[in-house]
């Protein structure tokens, strides 16, 4: 991350200093941090929200029904969490979430998720596998409806914006099968840094 | 038309189902809910101000780089040999900005219809890229940023190489389906 990092700011320099939008890009440090604290600021309200109606859900033992209930998913996805844990349960609503285009929701609960995973993570500064899947899960980016892409389509006066609905899904369950292998082929060549985890051969 | 129909219920009900079944899952196990909500909530106002730093980090190195106008310039030179594989120039921008920011992608996109006849192709294949994304960088740094993850290990390659397969796939589903 730190030389991806590095690589983002000098490219936008170096190159606005040659486009002659250096001007632009040193607003846009600000601009940025703006848009930071806005999104942050919407991030507080629904993370807020979300984690005290996940904790009813905890409680109640539906997120406990959920992880037995794909016991056999999660040890294939999830090998490094203990079985009927509540964390496959988190995956499995962050999932859903998704799954019905409400990323409000999907978010902190894939949150919750993240922290279950870095209580049973050995080296708390470097993502585990488990992580990395739940993220190529989440990053790959599979809704069953495009609600937004939909309604702006419907909005600019599109004949029949329902057409991509076949098309997009094709596309998003391709793309999130695709990442779910491509995590489980990157975590044989990556291995855990500086942690003393005996690999199972599994 | 009944697709629309449910969609339009599916988008509805969707949200207020799920709070529904949670809630009243709870009052059956007789669950202090409110308790409950308050202990849960309280964690994630702190979760929250973790990411900040993170957050703004990704949000202000990607703000610069569109700023640069870099995005712009690659586009362009890419056009010729874009239109050779069938993929419109104008869509070039969306599929570099997709994963890099949500409001971002979403902007591109409108232009993209704007400039387009809305029933060609052009528009039906950024619409199809636009709505199997996800924004794979802000993902990542808000996803780590809660828990303090600093390596990445195989994340970001993992979540970029689907972005890639997701814009492949596109161009071709969206040849089959509308060329």
């Amino acid at each position: 991350m730190n030389y991806i990092w590095y690589f983002l700011i000098v490219i936008s320099i170096i190159f606005g200093a040659i486009n002659g939008t250096l001007n632009e890009v040193a607003n846009a440090i600000f601009s940025g941090t703006q848009l930071a604290v806005k999104i942050i600021l919407t991030l507080l309200g629904i993370m807020t929200f979300w984690l005290g109606i996940m904790k009813i859900a905890e409680k109640s033992g539906i997120v406990e029904s959920i992880s037995k209930l794909l016991t056999p998913i999660a040890k294939f996805l999830f090998p490094e969490i203990p079985k009927n844990s509540p964390i496959i349960g988190d995956v499995a609503m962050n999932f859903t979430a998704n799954a019905l285009g409400l990323a409000n929701a999907a978010t902190p609960i894939g949150i919750k998720a993240i922290e279950g995973m870095q209580e049973l993570n050995n080296n708390k500064e470097s993502a585990s596998d488990s992580m990395c899947t739940l993220l190529a899960m989440n990053t790959a980016g599979f809704q069953l409806i495009p609600a937004t892409v939909i309604a702006i389509l419907a909005a600019n006066g599109c004949n029949n914006p329902t057409e991509i609905i076949i098309p997009t899904f094709i596309v998003t369950s391709f793309a999130f099968v695709s990442a779910i292998i491509i995590a489980k082929i990157f975590k044989r060549i990556f291995p855990p840094q500086l942690t003393k985890e005996i690999e199972n051969a599994d | 038309m009944p697709i629309k129909e449910f969609i339009d219920i599916l988008s509805l009900w969707a949200l207020p189902a799920i709070i529904l079944i949670i809630l009243t899952f709870a009052i059956i196990k007789k669950v202090p809910v409110y308790e409950a909500f308050i202990e849960g909530a309280k964690e994630g106002a702190k979760v929250s101000f973790n990411i900040i730093p993170y957050l703004v980090a990704i949000i202000v190195a990607i703000s610069m780089l569109r700023a640069s106008g870099i995005i712009e310039s690659l586009s362009l030179t890419c056009s010729g040999f874009l239109n050779k594989i069938h993929l419109p120039a104008d869509i070039l921008p969306l599929a570099f900005v997709r994963s890099l920011s949500g409001s971002a992608a979403i902007g591109v996109f409108s232009d993209i219809i704007s400039n387009n006849d809305i029933n060609s192709y052009t528009s039906k294949l950024a619409a199809i890229m636009m709505g199997s994304s996800e924004t794979t960088f802000y993902v990542l740094t808000v996803y780590f940023g809660a828990v303090g993850i600093k390596k990445y290990r195989y994340a970001l390659l993992t979540g970029l190489c689907a972005d890639f397969i997701g814009i492949v796939m596109s161009i071709i589903v969206a040849r089959f389906f509308f060329a």
